[in-house]
């Protein structure tokens, strides 16, 4: 299907049968439903095989460091509420690399899409494990296997209050899409942490783990109940999909900010000329 | 009162307030600094304290003189010991020209003291807390300040504390004024400093608030950092006045974030700062090559402090020089201020966002505990008076962010999001587009022109400044913080042929640099360090090899006495 973040002829640098494909094919398509124009979108990401994706579609982006699209992303949005701005890399990008941020943007919740590509393993780097790769995983590193609790990204989050937090697979691209479209329209942080086989370094969770492993939460999960949503964030043997966690409750970071406590107008597109009012200051040092 | 003082005077007093953390220094200080600037005064205040929030030992120095003075001295004139630790741990600037004025019976000392009952007359008003204001008396008596000025100067101090504060202070600054006028006066202390009819109109603001001004003036509306000190001052400043000056003021949770934040936010359009220390700073290094790879502008102020490590957290050093120079891998552009004084800290930190801005590179400031918590007197600073540049493009269809098309300032025009065209900014090497690739001939060229703005932002460097004669035997140099200090140590040396040459641009330097070196027949390097960082700097852009070096590192600054006792020793 045609879709206005198309490009062509790009050299895409996954493996084929890559999940990354279907989470882009997926994004694109999610943000198309939204009316979003890829003018006033900003895709902020790190580095890694999942952090690449913004340079294969028509958006703004801020492609940083390994670890870091979190801190630039909240920056962005309060420099810009105008503009939607999703922050998207793989697992040890978000998690491992940028844990502290990834506590911390779920503390200050600005209205940021987080997509987080988890395929429980590092792919750029060729194979290693990442802080969510499953006890008895062996790599070139862990020569003995993952013997590490992994990391589990919904029930901190769930822990912390977080505004929204859900589970997506990478396989179905219907769910995950309206999961995409509603942590978008989310007002405040909105955590999507996608499961996502690696068809090159991980052959413990395939396409196949992860449909055996997986189950969607009922019409009957209530994801404004924070004990449950808790229960459900901390189950292993089958992980659930969908919305787990929300609380709409939490205030905006940017709305919490003085500058916008008398104007809307963005930051980015005001002609701030302070020189009288910084000289009123000054006289107070008199 | 027991015994009389006589002594002469003239044109300078170095006023010391020795105590420990938590004592009240800090509001002697601020009131004594005040009101006698108030009363007409050149008036200077440092301060040194030890990393901790209770007990210890802390002081205060304040200069009150006929002439402007901007630089620390060893001697100490009046001494207000408020614990009695303060007399030994300033012990070693403590000679026979020092009075000091002290409870005798609560300090443990053999050096001479002029018995005050400052306790007793203290608890006359209720409360030990008032031993501050009787000090404060005490000092303005000495130098016969306007009375009047400063009851009316308390009064307007203490406003918000009520009326029955507001009198108790006056009346206890009062007594510790007549206290005072005991001892001064013909035959007995002497002191002629001349009033500055203009100290009453100016500014006092310390080298902190300083660098925070210079930032609003200079268009900055965002600021991220994590507390460390000295630099933690800019941040309490720019938040205190967030929303006057529409500033986002946010604390991270780390270095790292607080500089990608800063990345962020220029990304989107804002002007950002961020402020460190060293170790904060060794934090934040990957950031710095992060912004010159994407050609984001930033500006970051490195408060230096006593290293490696946690070092001395509250001394002074200029040892992260080459840090700030080298920092972030990758080969790339940069520009290194390094102001002197209160004046030059604002302007340069105005200039430093004009700069990155321009050239969408890295600017440091580098500043130290000295400069940050030092203030004097300084001339209303007039923020009309400094000009904004805004570099920022309107974008289209087809946009392209690194184009090699590259204006006369040797950059690729900036936009940010939200235009009509799309800004792709990438840490990976990139096309002209923002993505990512591996060719080649593109990398040579994107290397040649983000090093390519070396040349174009080599043309505005600032020329070091010359104090002294043009034709000079000597050559005295410094960097940074060391300015006042300098100049007043080759005064205090007497001798005529010796100038003083202060950069505060430190990278890249000025072309005339050499020229002023090889000029001298002898050249004097003064650094705040143990390496002379500046001195290989100078030889690696010079040829010139200083080879006679005054360092300091004991995480104090420089006093006159001393660095014009060794610059003698060098002529
Ligand atoms: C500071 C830093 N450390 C290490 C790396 C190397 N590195 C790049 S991506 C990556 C991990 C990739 O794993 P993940 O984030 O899960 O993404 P994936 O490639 O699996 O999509 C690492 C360790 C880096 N680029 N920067």
């Amino acid at each position: 299907m045609e879709n206005r973040y198309d490009i062509e002829g790009m050299d895409i640098a996954w493996c084929p049968g890559c999940g990354n494909f279907s989470i882009l094919k997926i994004l694109k398509s999610a943000l198309e439903d939204l009316g979003i124009k890829p003018e006033e979108l900003v895709v902020v990401s790190g580095i890694g095989q999942a952090a690449k994706i913004p340079q294969y579609f028509k958006t703004n982006y801020f492609n940083g460091l390994h670890g870091r699209a979190l801190p630039p992303a909240t920056a962005i949005k309060a420099v810009n509420p105008g503009l939607t701005v999703v922050a998207e890399s793989g697992e040890g990008d978000m998690y491992g690399e940028g844990g502290n941020h990834f506590i911390h943007a779920i503390r200050r919740n600005p209205d940021i899409t987080n997509i987080v590509h988890n395929n429980m393993v590092y792919g750029l780097t060729k194979g290693q494990a990442s802080p969510t790769s499953q006890p008895g995983f062996r790599t070139p590193v862990q020569v003995d296997g993952v013997f590490e609790e992994p990391f589990n990204p919904i029930a901190v989050a769930v822990a912390m209050n977080a505004s929204f937090v859900a589970r997506a697979f990478a396989g179905d691209q219907e769910q995950t899409k309206e999961i995409i479209k509603k942590a978008v329209r989310h007002k405040g942080y909105a955590l999507v942490d996608i499961l996502q086989p690696c068809v090159t370094f991980n052959k413990t969770n395939t396409y196949q783990w992860f449909k055996e492993h997986t189950y969607y939460l009922g019409e009957d999960h209530n994801a404004s109940d924070r004990t449950e949503a808790f229960k459900r964030a901390v189950e292993t043997e089958k992980l659930p999909l969908g919305l787990i966690y929300s609380n709409v409750s939490r205030s905006v970071f940017e709305a919490n900010l003085s500058v916008y406590k008398g104007s809307k107008e963005p930051l980015a597109s005001r002609k701030t000329d302070n020189a009288k009012v910084l000289g009123r200051v000054l006289d107070t040092y008199r | 009162m027991e015994k009389q003082i006589v002594k002469k005077i003239k044109d300078d007093i170095s006023i010391v307030i020795g105590g420990e953390a938590g004592q009240g220094i800090q509001t002697v200080e601020k009131l004594l600094t005040h009101l006698f600037k108030d009363a007409g005064f050149n008036v200077y205040a440092t301060k040194e304290y030890m990393s901790r929030v209770r007990g210890g030992s802390n002081s205060t120095e304040i200069r009150v003189s006929s002439f402007r003075r901007n630089a620390f001295v060893r001697k100490i004139d009046i001494l207000i010991p408020l614990d009695p630790d303060s007399i030994g741990h300033l012990g070693r600037r403590i000679d026979g020209d020092t009075i000091i004025f002290a409870d005798k019976d609560k300090m443990s000392t053999d050096k001479p003291i002029i018995d005050v009952p400052f306790a007793k007359v203290a608890q006359e008003y209720g409360s030990p807390i008032f031993l501050n204001t009787v000090a404060v008396g005490l000092i303005l008596g000495i130098l016969s300040a306007d009375r009047e000025v400063i009851e009316r100067n308390i009064s307007s101090y203490f406003s918000k504390k009520g009326e029955d504060i507001i009198k108790k202070n006056v009346s206890a600054m009062n007594r510790g004024y007549g206290i005072a006028k005991d001892f001064v006066g013909p035959g007995k202390l002497e002191i002629d400093i001349k009033k500055n009819s203009a100290a009453k109109n100016e500014i006092l603001i310390s080298g902190s608030e300083a660098v925070s001004f210079g930032a609003v003036a200079g268009g900055c509306n965002f600021i991220s950092a994590y507390p460390m000190t000295p630099s933690t001052g800019v941040l309490t400043t720019l938040s205190r006045y967030a929303s006057e000056f529409g500033i986002i003021a946010e604390q991270s949770e780390d270095e790292i974030s607080a500089v990608n934040m800063a990345c962020g936010a220029w990304y989107a359009g804002a002007r950002a700062l961020v402020c460190t220390a060293g170790g904060g700073f060794s934090l934040m290094t990957e950031g710095v090559s992060l912004a010159a790879m994407t050609e984001t502008p930033l500006v970051i102020n490195v408060g230096m402090r006593p290293a490696p490590a946690t070092g001395l957290p509250t001394r002074t050093e200029q040892g992260d020089l080459e840090l700030v120079l080298y920092a972030g891998h990758g080969e790339f552009p940069r520009i290194v201020f390094a102001p002197g004084t209160i004046e030059e800290a604002f302007a340069i930190t105005q200039k430093a966002f004009n700069l990155a801005d321009k050239y969408q590179v890295p600017v440091f400031i580098l500043s130290d505990q000295y400069l940050a918590d030092t203030y004097y007197n300084v001339p209303r600073i007039e923020p009309e008076h400094f000009r904004n540049d805004y570099y920022v493009v309107e974008t289209g269809k087809g946009y392209k962010r690194y184009s090699f098309s590259v204006n006369p300032d040797g950059v690729s025009p900036r936009g940010v999001p939200g235009g009509g065209g799309l800004v792709c900014a990438d840490s990976d090497e990139h096309d002209e587009d923002g993505r990512i690739t591996e060719d080649e001939n593109v990398r040579k060229r994107m290397v040649d022109k983000r090093l390519g703005k070396l040349r174009f932002l080599s043309r505005g460097v600032m020329p070091p400044e010359l104090t002294g004669p043009k034709e000079y035997s000597a050559l005295v140099i410094g960097w940074g913080s060391t300015c006042g200090v300098i100049k007043e140590a080759i005064e205090k040396t007497g001798k005529k042929s010796v100038s003083s040459l202060h950069f505060k641009q430190v990278y890249p330097l000025h072309p005339f640099t050499a020229g002023y070196l090889k000029k001298a027949k002898k050249i004097i390097l003064v650094e705040n360090n143990a390496t002379g960082q500046f001195g290989k700097i100078l030889k690696l852009y010079t040829g010139v090899d200083v080879k006679n070096k005054i360092l300091k590192y004991d995480g104090l600054p420089f006093s006159v006495e001393e660095l014009s006792e060794e610059i003698e020793e060098f002529l």
